[in-house]
This record gives structure tokens, C-alpha cells and sequence, in this order.
């Protein structure tokens, strides 16, 4: 996995008159292990870029390359083994499956992988090591804090050792000192060679970025 | 994790609505299992009873002649001029491969009489094979001894006679001993008596004109049992009374058929239970299949967990459906035996049926749901909340 590169993305909402762009002709590129942050207002587009890049909502118009590869001429399917192979997610709210325990949660990206369950497990406890939970592996969600089930996001997101990192809002829902450990851990993430791209709209978070791209009404820029 | 485990917690922790998946399915094979043992017992029973009543085989002697009657009424003369068969060629039928199939064998000797002026038909017969053969027969009196009569109502009618009278024929004193009740058949306007009696007054010792078989089919086809009873008696003609044999088929086939269509709806409306109930959890789980969706499962994972979860229930739902299936027909049965426990047997091809049609109707109703679960955006899906 070289780099990410977005050509003249479009993508609109409606017809003629009622036509909306959530983003218009947006152009970036995201080379390999780079921390890069997506930020901007509500509504002006972050999001919808993050998802365009997590192959999850297909442009209007323009190109998703990443490594040579336009990803949107991949059928949904290819797109699906895609994300499982090369991306790791973290929603904005966490979303983790209720009537799983975390270590369950986090071995979900593996469920359709051909290992043994052994090695699952196995994986699944490396990565909740790795963000310092694996006490509480038995634990269902609501038994866990919010900061706690961040964590979990992040260690279901890295268990496969995914090359890219889409993070929604990863601190959006928690408090200053929980923010604070939550973007520590993202970014020992990227020292260790994953790709970071992080929406949000702290700036307190996207200083921890390398590089910042501001998104508003559709469009892209990037201070210098 | 695998989808297996994804889909038995995902039933775990929706406890409600697996049961009440499982009970729309239960209620449905357990009517159909009911309504097949019980359709199976009663059938079983009601042939057993027909055929144990009432002739079905008639056993009479080769003749070169067509018949001149038709519907009990005469064209061109009755004749009984015919060859007889022997009394003692009947023992051989209870040699036959399929004796055990012979509920009763009543010999009949025919021949004309005049009694107080007027020309009848007397009929010997065997008053024991009777009530087997004729269990419609209503006596007012008794039957009759050696040198007794019965009257058939239109009979006793027309020759003016009732129980206690005595009339000569012959030479042979014979007193009326009772009178039959109408049946409206020929049988009204017989005179019977014992067939040794009959054979003595008519000159007919060692003969009979014909024989009635009531033969049990259930096990053997009756045209086997003629074909043997044939063999047996070659120099007799043996038939099955076609009307009385289909008569029972067309009967025992209209209630079978409204047992499967009563079946089918039920079946119908359980199905339904399932399709809207997984449709409901489907839409329920819109987050859920979001998540499994933006991790990289495939439409196929989402759909398999969808049908595992069908495909448990309604497995489950065999085996429970069965068994209360078979249960209700212990009870109805005992209600139609008065009480009396009716044994019913575990009947394995019933019970493989109602499992696999379970899962056939659980996981097939359960096609759609699956499908629009597969279909779920994961962007539109994860946007929703």
C-alpha cells in the first residue's frame, strides 16, 4: 500500500434544481504512514470523504486510486474484501455489536478469515493488550466506560493489522484526559507504520496529525 | 467468532422473538404432524372396520349365461339353473397365502319356494358369518334354529307372517323366529334360514349358489386376494365388488385431502409468522449489518447469519413440533376410541418430514429478509442512527 489518492471526487444528492454536493471535485493525496487529519465543520463534508476513502459510498463522479487500483471499479463485493483486508474502521459511535463480549467484538473483522479459532483469539488478545484492555475482554459493552469501548473500536480496528486507519471522530464522545490517550494511541499507531486518517473537529486533536486538511462546503484545502 | 456464533447469540440475546418465531413454526408442524398421524390412525382404523363389515368379494359359479337382471329388477326370466359349487371346495380358501386377510366367508344357497300360496326366495346362509357380512341387519325376534325362519320386512309383508307363526314348505315345518328390520336391499324380500336347513328343503345338500368374503386389504391389494381365492376355486367365478372397494378409496381419499389442505394452510400461516417476525429483527439490526458490512463481510456472511438463525429455529421447531404433534394425537384418538389409550408409534419418516419441512419453510421464508439484510448500505446503514 503506496498511497491514497482521490481525483475530482464528487458526490451529490438529488436532481436539477433540488441537486446538493456534499463534496465537490475534491482532490488529495495520502502517501503511505502518514497521520493525516480531516477537518472542517458540521456538515461541510468531512465525512462523507471518510467513507468515500473506507470504499463504503460510491462518488458521483472522480476517482478513488490507492496503489494503481480505482476502487470504485471494484464491484461491492471486492469492495467488501477490500475493506476487510486493507482497511480498519473506527466509528463515530463506536459501534460495537451489544450482545458480543469485547474480545468477541474485537475478533469480529476476523469471523470470515481461515484461521483457527486459536489464532483468533490469540490476535484478538494481542490487539486489546495493545490498548491496555485485556482484563476486560469477558466484559459485554455496557459494561464497559466510553473511553473503554474507544479502545475496543481501536483494537477491533487494528486486530487484522490493516495498512490504513479510518477514524470518525474517535474523541467526539469522550472527555479531554480520555481524548488525550485515546490520540496517544493513535498516534504510536502511526509510528508503527499505519496510515492515519482521522475526521474531526478538534483542533486540539488534529494537532497531532502531520498534516491537516480542511474541508468546507464540499471543498478541500490544505494550508501550507 | 464464526457466523454460527454470531447468529446463536444474536438468538440468545433476542429471546423473545426467537420464541416467537419458534412457536409460530411449533404450532404449524405440530398441526400437521396431528392432522397426518391422526388422518393415518383413523384411516388405518376406518379400513379396518369397513372392510371387516360387509362383503367385498363375491365368490359364484362359472357361467356361460349373461345376466338378465339389473337393479333387482328381472328382463327374460330369472334362471338359477346354473352349475353350483361345492360346500367343501370353500375350506380351501382358508389355505390361501393371505387366509389371515379373511374376515368372513358366508356361504348362500338359493332356490324358489312357495310359502301361503306365493313364490319366494329362500336364502340359507350362515347366520355367524352374517353379522360380519351384514352388520346392517336389525332382527325383530331371534335368529333362527334349525327349523326356524327369518323374514325380510317386505317378505313377512306380503305373506302375512309374523314371529311365532309356523308355515310348511316341503314337508318342513318351519316357524318364524323373527323378522327383519327394512334395509332397503333385495334382502327385504328374502326368506333366510340355516344353510343346512335351506340345502335339506331345497335338495341342494353339499351345494351353495354363492359365497361373500369380507377381505381385509390393508396389507394385500384385493385383486391379490381374488387372484388367490381364483386359484383356489377354479371352477368358480371371484370378483371384487368394484363399487364397494372404490366407494371406500373415494371416501378415505376426500379425507385425506382436506387433511392436506387444511395442512397447507396452516403451513402457510407459519411461514408468514417467520417472514414477518425476521423482517422485523432485520430491520431492527440495521446498525448491526452496517458494521459486519463496513468491516469487509460479504452480502453471502450476512445473509448466512440471517438463515443460520432461521435455520436453528426452525430446526428446533421439527423436533418440538413433532413431538406436540404427536402428542395431540394420542389425545384426539383416545377422544374417538371413548377413552381407551390408542397406541401410536414412533413413525421415524414423520418425524425426518417434519424436521426437514420445518427447515424448509424457516429458512425459505426467510429468503427475503436475508436478501434485503445483504443489500443494506453500510454508509446508509451507519448513517441511519
Amino acid at each position: 500500500m503506496s498511497t491514497i489518492v482521490g481525483k475530482d471526487l464528487t458526490k451529490q444528492y438529488g436532481y436539477d434544481d433540488s441537486t446538493v454536493y456534499a463534496i465537490k471535485e475534491v482532490n488529495f493525496r495520502i502517501n503511505t504512514g502518514e497521520f493525516v487529519s480531516i477537518m472542517g465543520e458540521s456538515g461541510a463534508g468531512k465525512s462523507t470523504i471518510l467513507s468515500i476513502m473506507g470504499a463504503m459510498n460510491a462518488p458521483s463522479s472522480g476517482k478513488l486510486v490507492v496503489d494503481d487500483i480505482d476502487i470504485y471499479d471494484l464491484g461491492k463485493e471486492q469492495r467488501a474484501d477490500f475493506r476487510r483486508e486493507f482497511l480498519g474502521f473506527i466509528f463515530q459511535s463506536f459501534h460495537l455489536i451489544p450482545y458480543l463480549t469485547v474480545l468477541e467484538n474485537v475478533m469480529l473483522p476476523l469471523t470470515t478469515v481461515k484461521i483457527s479459532r486459536k489464532e483468533k483469539s490469540r490476535m484478538a488478545g494481542d490487539a486489546l493488550k495493545w490498548v491496555g484492555l485485556e482484563d476486560k475482554r469477558g466484559r459485554l459493552p455496557s459494561q464497559i466506560s466510553g473511553g473503554e469501548k474507544e479502545r475496543v473500536a481501536i483494537a477491533r480496528a487494528i486486530v487484522n493489522d490493516p495498512p490504513i486507519l479510518l477514524a470518525d471522530e474517535p474523541t467526539g464522545n469522550l472527555d479531554t484526559k480520555t481524548s488525550g490517550e485515546i490520540m496517544a494511541l493513535l498516534k504510536r499507531l502511526n509510528t508503527e507504520g499505519t496510515t492515519v486518517i482521522m475526521v474531526t473537529h478538534s483542533v486540539e486533536c488534529s494537532s497531532a496529525a502531520q498534516r491537516v486538511l480542511h474541508v468546507t462546503d464540499g471543498q478541500v484545502y490544505e494550508p501550507n | 467468532m464464526t457466523l454460527k456464533e454470531i447468529a446463536c447469540r444474536n438468538l440468545l440475546r433476542r429471546k423473545a422473538k426467537a420464541a416467537f418465531v419458534l412457536a409460530g413454526l411449533v404450532v404449524g408442524v405440530a398441526t400437521v404432524v396431528a392432522i397426518i398421524s391422526f388422518v393415518e390412525t383413523m384411516t388405518g382404523d376406518i379400513n379396518k372396520k369397513l372392510e371387516k363389515y360387509g362383503a367385498n368379494i363375491l365368490i359364484v359359479p362359472k357361467t356361460e349365461n349373461l345376466s338378465l337382471t339389473y337393479g333387482g329388477i328381472s328382463l327374460g326370466g330369472v334362471s338359477f339353473e346354473m352349475k353350483a359349487i361345492n360346500e367343501s371346495d370353500l375350506s380351501r380358501v382358508e389355505a390361501i397365502k393371505n387366509s389371515q386377510n379373511v374376515a368372513a366367508l358366508g356361504p348362500l344357497v338359493l332356490g324358489v319356494l312357495e310359502i301361503n300360496l306365493k313364490k319366494v326366495l329362500m336364502a340359507g346362509v350362515d347366520f355367524q358369518a352374517s353379522k360380519i357380512l351384514k352388520p346392517w341387519w336389525q332382527v325383530e325376534g331371534t335368529v333362527p334354529g334349525e327349523s326356524g325362519i327369518l323374514l325380510g320386512a317386505e317378505a313377512a309383508r306380503l305373506l302375512n307372517l309374523t314371529p311365532g307363526q309356523s308355515v310348511t314348505v316341503k314337508g318342513h315345518l318351519l316357524k318364524v323366529s323373527g323378522i327383519l328390520r327394512p334395509t332397503g336391499s333385495q334382502d327385504d324380500q328374502l326368506v333366510f334360514t340355516r344353510l343346512k336347513t335351506a340345502q335339506s328343503i331345497l335338495g341342494k345338500k353339499g351345494q351353495i349358489s354363492m359365497a361373500e368374503v369380507a377381505a381385509l386389504c390393508k396389507d394385500c391389494p384385493i385383486t391379490e386376494m381374488v387372484r388367490q381365492i381364483s386359484e383356489a376355486i377354479p371352477g368358480a367365478k371371484v370378483m371384487a365388488i368394484q363399487q364397494v372397494v372404490k366407494g371406500r378409496m373415494e371416501m378415505l381419499s376426500q379425507f385425506k385431502k382436506f387433511s392436506i389442505g387444511i395442512s397447507g394452510v396452516v403451513l402457510l400461516i407459519g411461514s408468514l409468522v417467520v417472514l414477518v417476525t425476521m423482517m422485523g429483527s432485520v430491520r431492527e439490526r440495521t446498525e448491526e449489518i452496517g458494521i459486519f458490512r463496513a468491516i469487509g463481510f460479504r452480502k453471502s456472511h450476512v445473509m448466512k447469519i440471517i438463515l443460520l438463525e432461521a435455520g436453528i429455529i426452525s430446526g428446533l421447531a421439527g423436533v418440538l413440533g413433532y413431538l406436540l404433534g404427536l402428542g395431540a394425537t394420542q389425545i384426539a384418538t383416545r377422544f374417538f376410541h371413548q377413552g381407551q389409550p390408542v397406541s401410536i408409534p414412533l413413525n421415524i419418516e414423520l418425524a425426518a418430514g417434519a424436521l426437514i419441512l420445518s427447515m424448509v419453510i424457516g429458512i425459505v421464508s426467510s429468503i427475503y429478509p436475508a436478501t434485503l439484510a445483504a443489500r443494506l448500505d453500510p454508509n446508509d446503514a451507519l448513517r441511519a442512527l
